[in-house]
């Protein structure tokens, strides 16, 4: 399941590309301004795509390594 | 003694022990010292990686930069996660390729790959010339913030000189093991500590975060986010995509990725690294929290926000608890830079006048130039003017020069000649230096520019120098070699 690996990418778009079109205030999420809670959420984002792509790597079965 | 002084002497105290005990039951030859014999599980590894992040820059320049900027902070929540969605795929071939051929700096990483112990010296010269200011700071750190927690009690110049010997101490007995032992100290009460500010300030001075942030809107529109011009949504996506790709370039986190047992370890602690972010959102929220309650502070001074803040609402014991986080974060990160700054003096630039030196001969170097890398950090610390502030601006920049060359090292064919993969180095870092040096930005570089590129991180520029100087003498060499006919592989 090598591509699986190209989900990586999507936080690289959300957090470079993405303040292009999300730099505003509002509305607010829990609190925050809109492009505090973006990056937040992308943070979120992040962890579990690298969790799909830590279980489905076959590069991790190998546990000598 | 005040209640304040207590809880900092503990931590200082704490580090020693910590860090003198980490030597446990262990021959500590150069592959522990350097590395710790290769063989740290996920937590710790994870704890000196992050030791990256929490450091006195967070603490104090983190806050401060909410307090003073606002929305421009918030790269710093975004290189870290986007460095570490690269390590996944970055660090593993580097642990792999480090084991196989005992690597145990930065530097001979360069040295092997391209064969070259003359670009080991100069990778180590810009590791070197990045790491002292970073120390630099770090002590700085630490004085502001055990004369401000401290209640003035003990003035910044002898907190800085204990706070080096206590780092000198235990790396010369422990080596990375004592910054790993002591991380474990410094990451829980930063845990602590740090939410529990990030939460309390907005709750107790405006009634919740939402509220917070609310008012510093309605005092200053837009501060929260990024602004039209200057730093804005230009400035702020260059920022971080250099800061992410210079982000393992230090050679200090660099020769953490050594101390793994394995790859799987790396690839794990990608998974949990970018949560840890998210503690710094709560060091934001204390920055913001302070914009409104102690206003005024200017220049420098924004750094001191968190604490001026902290001294204004708590008893000297939370303070005291306060203050010695914030010790440990300026001692763990230091004890790493003291560690990585000796190995590399120590193994790439002494071993290469005496080649024949035994690991252990070139140990015993090592630790000798610990104490005195210390030396010229603290008497930068304490004299040092302009000259310092302006190298710290260029560190980062200049460890950045060193991606392209590592990255096209690790490709099955890689085409970069040693003489290339220098000659890229050498033009970033210059460029990097007449940059900086001259306060040179794109706009006053390029006038005709449009405004959006001109807000462009001047960073890019370097490293636009950097890889074309390097395709370029990488061709020319190329050639030269084949025109003599078949000969030697590179």
């Amino acid at each position: 399941m090598r591509s699986v690996r190209a989900l990586a990418l999507l936080p690289y778009l959300a957090m470079l590309i993405g303040p292009f079109f999300v730099n505003r205030v509002t509305p607010y999420f829990f609190g925050m301004p809109f492009l505090l809670a973006w990056f937040v959420a992308w943070i979120l984002l992040a962890a579990a795509i690298m969790a799909v792509i830590f279980r489905l790597d076959p590069a991790d079965r190998d546990e000598s390594e | 003694m005040n209640g304040a002084l207590i809880g900092i002497a503990g931590a200082v105290i704490l580090a020693l022990g910590l860090g003198f005990l980490a030597r446990r039951g262990r021959q500590m030859g150069l592959e522990q010292w350097t590395v710790a014999g290769r063989s740290f599980g996920a937590p710790l590894v994870f704890l000196l990686m992050a030791g990256e992040i929490y450091t006195t820059f967070t603490f104090l320049g983190g806050s401060g930069f909410a307090y003073g900027r606002g929305g421009p902070t918030y790269y710093i929540l975004c290189y870290g996660t986007l460095a570490y969605v690269m390590s996944y795929f970055l660090l593993p071939p580097i642990w792999r390729y480090a084991r196989d051929n005992g690597l145990y700096s930065q530097s001979d990483f360069f040295v092997r790959k391209y064969n070259s112990p003359a670009l080991g010296v100069l990778v180590s010269l810009v590791g070197i010339v990045a790491l002292i200011p970073y120390l630099v700071l770090q002590f700085k750190g630490l004085g502001i913030i055990v004369e401000i927690a401290g209640y003035g009690a003990i003035a910044s110049t002898p907190a800085v000189w204990v706070g080096a010997a206590v780092a000198t101490a235990y790396v010369m007995v422990s080596g990375v093991r004592g910054s790993a032992w002591t991380a474990v100290a410094k990451d829980a009460m930063i845990l602590v500590v740090v939410v529990f500010l990030g939460t309390y300030f907005p709750l107790h001075y405006y009634g919740g975060i939402g509220a917070m942030f609310a008012a510093v809107e309605a005092a200053t529109p837009g501060f929260t986010v990024l602004p039209a011009h200057g730093e804005s949504v230009w400035w702020f996506s260059s920022t971080v995509l250099l800061t992410t790709l210079g982000f393992y370039m230090w050679p200090h986190t660099f020769a953490s990725i050594y101390t793994a047992r394995n790859t799987s370890v790396i690839r794990k602690n990608a998974v949990f690294l970018p949560l840890y972010q998210l503690i710094l959102l709560f060091v934001f929220f204390g920055g913001f929290a302070a914009i409104l309650q102690v206003p005024g502070l200017k220049g420098a001074d924004v750094d001191l926000a968190l604490f001026k803040l902290s001294v204004k609402t708590f008893d000297p014991w939370v303070v005291g608890v306060i203050g010695a986080t914030g010790v440990l974060t300026a001692l763990v990160p230091g004890s790493m830079i003291l560690t990585a700054a000796a190995t590399l003096l120590a193994n790439n630039l002494y071993r290469v006048v005496d080649p024949s030196a035994a690991d252990a001969r070139v140990l015993r170097v090592a630790k000798v130039l610990v104490p005195l890398v210390a030396l010229v950090a603290v008497y930068f610390t304490l004299k040092g003017g302009q000259t310092i502030v302006a190298l710290l601006l260029m560190g980062y920049s200049f460890v950045t020069q060193l991606f392209p060359a590592l990255v096209l090292s690790l490709a099955r064919n890689n085409r970069i000649t040693r003489a290339a993969a220098a000659a890229g180095i050498v033009a970033g870092v210059a460029t990097v230096a007449a940059v900086s040096l001259t306060h040179s930005t794109i706009g006053t570089l390029f006038a005709a520019l449009p405004v959006e590129i001109k807000e462009l991180n001047v960073g890019i520029v370097a490293l636009a120098v950097n890889v074309v100087v390097m395709m370029a003498v990488s061709a020319g060499t190329n050639v030269a070699v084949k025109s003599r006919g078949p000969v030697r592989a590179i």
